[in-house]
């Protein structure tokens, strides 16, 4: 028992290592859609404290969206600029109608919100596009689809090239992201409004408008994740469970940290594959990969309450 | 003007602190329960029992469970439905195991397995807060559900992976199972489900409640009061995953006859903690008005194009379902974020002093 949890997983990995690259490279790509959707989460939590609970379906609505666009005979990148135009209105009129009256309610009433705007996508977006599993437009996007054949220490590494488009546009657009939020004058007014609500608003800064463009920045992350998640799995409402998983990374990386997120997020991507598979498949019956994020991060929080990243929690009386 | 309340003096503090210092307040509640007693099961269908009544209790005992835990003592739990199954799975061995055992018993010794493992789960909550506990809940939540999947024993490795409740027979009448009919299934849930409230209503207005609330209120200042706040949380979440094993154990033993483990998946959770919220956290009777609400207005709105005449394909109305419930959760949080119950008492204050505003 003992050996078969101490010794054969680590034989294993050094009998294969090409397969053992194999499973660090899928994971490594889901970690980075977990790194992507706790981005979304992060970036609204600092600027209103909200715990967005919409981001995981806000992916699979903006994939819907852009899926049923072309479904109309919309050309591709005519129904990406389409759907960026939808996530802003959605950013709208979350800002209007659900945030607006609740400014200075309780975190867990905002909370409640976000779940009561998750079920209304979910239905509004069923009856608009119905809920059968759709096949991302990858090629329409011009997104390559083949697969990239390496072999390491004579054996076999498949790399999907549209894996690696991902990895590659995520990677930019966190790049961008950085930039905007500590280069530009918007930028820095949403980081204000993340470090205190009220000085910020003494200095002129609109709580509105910077509340609209974070949802519509969250929506157009929730876009991409949504393109590279729908073109490895295809397009349906059973994306939101990995919604369910950017919320460990979240616990993992710590609320308020971009970091965090992105460092949490392949941390859990890659850790819940390799147990997945020499651990949980061997040992567990496998289909760990649901807990095993979670579970890790309650480990790391017995230890650091406030997560790897997050900001140290201080309490005064 | 029905509501006045001139002329009852109280004369003791025992008077003041009563359940109901208002004697309307106990006439009301007296109404309630003939109600439910003696008018309901008399003149209910078949259909209204098993969509309406059983339902609509069993959910407001799980969301009492949860409030006892979210709205009391002010921690947040993403992971009732997890719970709901470790009481509905330890029912349902205990059951088969022990076969000579009075089900209701049983029923109510299930919720002391959810109680220790919600303890299990509850001891990260000393050095987490917030959010960050909401979320290490949903550890609770995703492990035990893939538990009762991939541990066979505890569904007597069944080649269905479901478990399926035998009948069960209670001094010679069927209370669960095929052949158990509806009213007396009520009738068991009503039980048990007044026993509890009532455990809770003392529970919460007595010395433990107060620990509970004031370590929502604040933990820090409870502690410095002497407070200790590690038996006042881990009792909250012994307490509450009690009431929320029991009300698992009813779910499938009362009302739905067979489970699934993904039954008890997130969905489940959110429902729950709906009608805790929209009920108003930190009320007894709230979970109840909620209750009614999330439960009964589906089986309105089912009902409603069949009424006006206009044809609506059945995945569409349960679409339009999901959309209504959402919009509504966001209606009622913007219309009243203390939920049902505070709107209650606001049209009870103003019962009191009418016909004058203040």
């Amino acid at each position: 028992m003992l050996k078969d949890i101490f010794i054969t997983p680590f034989a294993d990995m050094i009998d294969a290592p090409d397969f053992l690259l194999q499973v660090l490279w899928e994971g490594l790509v889901s970690g980075i859609l977990y790194a992507l959707i706790a981005l979304g989460f992060v970036l609204i939590f600092r600027s209103s404290r909200i715990f967005n609970f919409a981001q995981g379906i806000m992916v699979v609505f903006a994939a819907l969206t852009l899926v049923g666009l072309h479904a109309f005979g919309v050309p591709a990148w005519i129904s990406v600029i389409l759907t960026l135009g939808v996530m802003f209105g959605l950013a709208v009129s979350i800002e209007r109608i659900v945030l607006r009256p609740l400014v200075g309610q309780p975190d867990i009433i905002l909370f409640m919100a976000t779940i009561g705007i998750t079920l209304f996508l979910i239905g509004f977006g069923e009856i608009i596009f119905g809920g059968e599993n759709k096949v991302m437009i990858t090629e329409e996007l011009g997104i390559p689809t083949d697969s990239v054949l390496l072999e390491p220490w004579g054996g076999l590494l498949i790399l999907e090239e549209k894996d690696i488009t991902a990895v590659a546009v995520a990677a930019l657009l966190v790049i961008a992201l950085l930039a905007f939020l500590n280069k530009t004058r918007m930028g820095r007014a949403i980081r204000a409004l993340g470090d205190d609500h009220q000085a910020a608003l003494s200095v002129g800064i609109s709580l509105q408008t910077v509340w609209v463009l974070v949802w519509f920045i969250a929506g157009i992350i929730a876009l991409v994740t949504g393109i590279a998640w729908g073109a490895r799995a295809g397009v349906s409402f059973a994306l939101e469970v990995i919604a369910y998983k950017a919320l460990p990374v979240l616990m993992l990386g710590g609320l308020e940290s971009i970091t965090g997120a992105i460092i949490g997020g392949l941390l859990i991507g890659l850790s819940e594959k390799l147990f997945e598979i020499y651990w949980g498949q061997p040992l567990l019956g496998g289909n760990t990969e649901t807990w095993f994020a979670f579970v890790l991060a309650l480990i790391v929080l017995l230890f650091r309450p406030q997560g790897l990243f997050g900001e140290r929690i201080i309490e005064r009386v | 003007m029905l509501y006045r309340t001139a002329g009852q003096f109280k004369t003791s503090y025992e008077a003041d602190q009563a359940l109901f210092p208002i004697k309307q307040d106990a006439f009301l509640l007296g109404v309630i329960l003939l109600l439910a007693v003696v008018v309901f099961p008399l003149t209910a269908s078949e259909f209204t029992f098993q969509t309406l009544l059983i339902p609509i209790l069993i959910y407001s005992l799980a969301a009492l469970g949860l409030n006892i835990l979210t709205g009391f003592a002010g921690q947040l739990s993403l992971g009732t439905a997890a719970f709901m199954g470790v009481g509905a799975y330890a029912c349902y061995k205990m059951i088969t195991l022990m076969p000579w055992m009075n089900p209701i018993v049983a029923i109510l010794l299930s919720g002391v397995f959810s109680a220790g493992i919600g303890v299990a789960f509850g001891i990260p909550s000393l050095r987490i807060k917030g959010f960050y506990l909401a979320i290490a809940t949903l550890a609770a939540q995703f492990f035990l559900v893939w538990l009762f999947e991939k541990w066979a024993w505890l569904y007597n490795y069944n080649a269905s992976g479901a478990i399926q409740v035998p009948n069960l027979e209670m001094f010679g009448v069927y209370v669960s199972g095929p052949q158990a009919s509806s009213i007396v299934q009520y009738y068991v849930v009503l039980f048990i489900v007044g026993l509890l409230t009532w455990v809770c209503i003392n529970l919460t207005r007595g010395n433990l409640g107060r620990t509970w609330k004031a370590t929502r209120d604040m933990d820090i200042a409870a502690e410095l009061i002497g407070i200790n706040l590690m038996k006042s949380k881990l009792t909250a979440f012994a307490v509450s995953s009690y009431i929320v094993g029991v009300a698992g154990a009813l779910f499938v033993f009362m009302w739905r006859g067979a489970a699934e483990p993904n039954l008890f998946d997130i969905p489940l959770s959110f429902r729950i903690l709906f009608i805790a919220i929209i009920g108003g956290l930190g009320s007894v009777m709230g979970n109840y008005l909620g209750a009614i609400l999330i439960v009964g207005l589906p089986v309105v709105l089912n009902l409603l194009p069949n009424a006006l005449g206009i044809p609506i394909g059945s995945a569409t109305v349960e679409h339009l379902n999901i959309m209504i419930v959402g919009s509504l959760i966001v209606f009622f949080l913007i219309v009243e974020p203390h939920g049902l119950a505070q709107l209650w008492r606001l049209i009870r204050e103003k019962l009191i002093i009418w016909p004058f505003p203040h």
